[in-house]
């Protein structure tokens, strides 16, 4: 994983609550057995006409002036359903790098930054804020600090967003949970020493 | 309760149980998992990164892989192998298959008689039990802790790492009391009680929960019918809901491939009987429903959420107070060309599925078969049947409920996740409306363009008898 400090970026608004999964990346991309292109089917069934290749000009992240946004403000509850994590991969295939909303599906928040794809938690009023701007000037452009958990909007406004801690060290260091995990191994085998395994699959 | 007196709930003894670090204000807590269930499509890449980094599995005799998601249904061909025609779906395959081999775990492949979805094989072979912590890279993994499990989903990332660690870094999530007290009506099972509960509390409302399942009408479903509740629990946005073990579930359990036996029975029954919450443990947060008062439900819209009583009507948009929510519902109806205030009964509809891990299981199928029993199939209606796994589809064989289906004239399949996910050939047509046990109604969950109205297997067989949307009640089962 690369490290994340900073992002700063220009954002579009995809003003829905509960957009899930499915929606992210529709199941029938999910047949790869890697993470490449994975960028080209995200949103698909909005993004493109029937043929399911003609981009849909109606569709915001089709609109030429929206074209480098590299942030991304949604509705609320994003990310539900599934917990497939070619929905973060798509996401940053596309070229996100954040997603703003006033709360995530957990297991979407999980997999988004395992990968480095920054979930910024904000308020209501944030929200509907960023989605005006964002419709009236599609150069509208916000920074997110990771180190200071500050989103910091056009007006110079600062916004807290939560982020725990463990996850912060990872994202600022560039490193993935399993370091961590494979570092505990005495551990492990202590606790495998004092418990019984509970099922054999092999057997 | 605990030597210092201090009441815990079921959830609380089964997380304690597994932590191998607590959690601190620096790092989450390691959670050790007893059972990793793996199928093919949210794996590969976590392979992938083991073989980059020269790892290996750390307990595959704790692993077990089962094909599922990107497999055909499609009937055995002379040899008695199920053709897989999508080249990508037979690579996915393919790779799963080596994948396993390579690092020595027992995986279950397309046609085995073994096989079938990830979350019906676990019950069905006995390797979810009371107490236990089960992952799997999908998000239904909640449908073990029927059993008093803690399961829950993880992603292909947590999925490499409990390959190679065998533990999984997690926040302790908080905890939800959902009673549902009293009995439930004729016509009216597990599904209904699902659907109404996230119709209730929408399909954020049990976001960073883990769900606890109590209550008469829970104590008194079966094994297959509090798995169908514990299900849905990710769709209403908790990943983990649970049931405390009790006879039923030890009943369930007996005898089966990976149960304990003899004296090991006997002692893991006793440790079992220590798990359900202590009277007086406090949650979170505590909600109650009463099973009387429940109807069959139905799904109107692009959510889970978005349910209500068969009878009702759909809400109106102009009724919704809140923006948001207002938009969301003007984008489902027309997603599903369904007006405010119109009623679902009597609706039009070309396919009925009955299948997927919330309701494939055979008690779901005798409750379809019987009502199916003696009946046609309504002509505007493709109806599939697609059994859960291989057992169920022998068990469901071994009652002659296939011939009962097939005389009906509905398609009798082989055992995957078939329509519920369309990504195996098994969808629905742009515009077409079905009458679906599964559980997601997003988008296009079902095939591009499809509409799905989730119901219980009861609701499914009389909208395909009726060829419309019927209500179940109203129309009394042929008697076996
Ligand atoms: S049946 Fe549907 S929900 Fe269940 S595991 Fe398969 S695809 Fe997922």
């Amino acid at each position: 994983m690369e490290k994340l400090s900073q992002i700063q970026g220009s954002i579009v608004s995809i003003p829905m609550n509960d957009i899930d999964t499915d929606q992210i990346i529709p199941a029938r991309f999910l047949k790869v057995t890697d993470k490449e292109g994975l960028g080209k089917a995200a949103f698909c069934d909005w993004r493109y006409l029937e043929d399911g290749e003609t981009p849909n000009p109606e569709f915001i992240l089709n609109k030429p002036a929206y074209a480098g946004a590299t942030v991304l403000v949604a509705g609320d509850n994003f990310g539900c359903g599934s917990s497939r994590e070619h929905a973060p991969w798509a996401l940053m295939g596309a070229g996100f790098k954040a997603v703003i909303s006033t709360d995530f599906a957990d297991i979407f928040r999980n997999n988004a930054l395992k990968n480095g794809l920054l979930p910024v938690i904000v308020d209501r009023d944030t929200q509907q804020q960023l989605f005006s701007l964002a419709d009236e000037d599609p150069n509208t452009t916000v920074s997110v600090d990771v180190e200071a958990q500050t989103l910091t909007l056009p007006d110079g406004r600062e916004v807290g967003f939560p982020l725990d801690g463990f996850s912060k060290y990872c994202l600022l260091n560039g490193v993935d949970q399993l370091g961590y995990l494979l570092a505990l191994d005495a551990e492990v085998t202590r606790f495998e020493a004092n418990n019984r395994q509970r099922v054999v699959t092999t057997a | 309760m605990t030597s210092n007196g201090k009441a815990r709930t079921l959830f609380e003894k089964v997380w304690n149980a597994h932590t191998v670090r607590e959690q601190s204000a620096d790092t989450p807590a390691v959670l050790y998992i007893d059972l990793h269930l793996v199928h093919e499509v949210t794996s590969p890449q976590a392979f992938s990164m083991l073989r980059e980094r020269g790892l290996a599995v750390r307990r595959p005799q704790q692993t077990i892989g089962t094909m599922d998601h990107s497999t055909p249904t499609t009937p055995r061909n002379a040899l008695g192998v199920i053709p897989v025609a999508d080249a990508l779906a037979a690579k996915q395959l393919a790779v799963f298959s080596e994948n396993c081999d390579d690092f020595g775990i027992p995986m279950y492949a397309l046609g085995d008689e073994h096989q079938g979805i990830v979350h019906v094989i676990g019950p069905e072979k006995g390797l979810t039990q009371p107490g236990m912590t089960i992952v799997c890279g999908d998000s239904h993994t909640s449908t073990h802790g029927a059993f008093g499990a803690l399961a829950f989903g993880i992603g292909t990332s947590e999925v490499g790492h409990v390959l190679a660690t065998q533990t999984l870094l997690q926040n302790k999530p908080k905890t939800m009391a959902v009673n549902v007290e009293g009995s439930l009506g004729a016509g009216v099972t597990a599904k209904d009680i699902i659907l109404a509960i996230i119709a209730r509390i929408g399909i954020g409302g049990g976001t960073g929960f883990v769900f606890e399942y109590r209550g008469e009408a829970i104590r008194r479903l079966s094994m297959e019918g509090r798995m169908t509740v514990c299900n849905m629990s990710i769709e209403g946005g908790a990943r983990a809901g649970m049931i405390a073990p009790d006879d039923t579930t030890f009943e369930y359990i007996s005898g089966r491939e990976h149960a304990p036996s003899g004296a090991d029975w006997d002692a893991a029954v006793d440790a079992w009987r220590l798990l359900p919450s202590d009277d007086g443990a406090d949650f979170d947060q505590e909600i109650t429903i009463r099973a009387d008062e429940l109807s069959p439900m139905i799904t109107y819209g692009t959510n889970p959420g978005m349910g209500m009583p068969i009878t009702a009507s759909v809400p109106a948009p102009a009724d919704e107070a809140d923006y948001n929510k207002k938009i969301a519902l003007e984008k489902a109806l027309a997603y599903m060309d369904l007006a405010p205030r119109q009623k679902l009964l009597g609706k039009a509809i070309d396919v009925v599925f009955i299948g997927s891990c919330t309701n494939s299981r055979i008690t779901d199928l005798r409750q379809a078969a019987e009502f199916v029993k003696g009946r046609k199939v309504a002509d505007n209606v493709r109806m599939l049947v697609v059994p859960g796994s291989q057992q169920v589809k022998r068990q469901a064989e071994s009652e002659g409920l296939h011939e009962v289906f097939k005389a009906a004239g509905a398609e009798w399949r082989e055992a995957g996740c078939s329509m519920c996910i369309a990504m195996n050939g098994d969808q629905l047509q742009p515009g077409q409306y079905a009458v679906s046990t599964s559980n997601r109604n997003f988008e296009g969950r079902q095939g591009k363009g499809g509409r799905s109205f989730l119901a219980s297997p009861l609701t499914a067989a009389a909208s395909a008898i009726a060829g419309v949307v019927a209500d179940p009640r109203a129309m009394t089962a042929s008697s076996l």
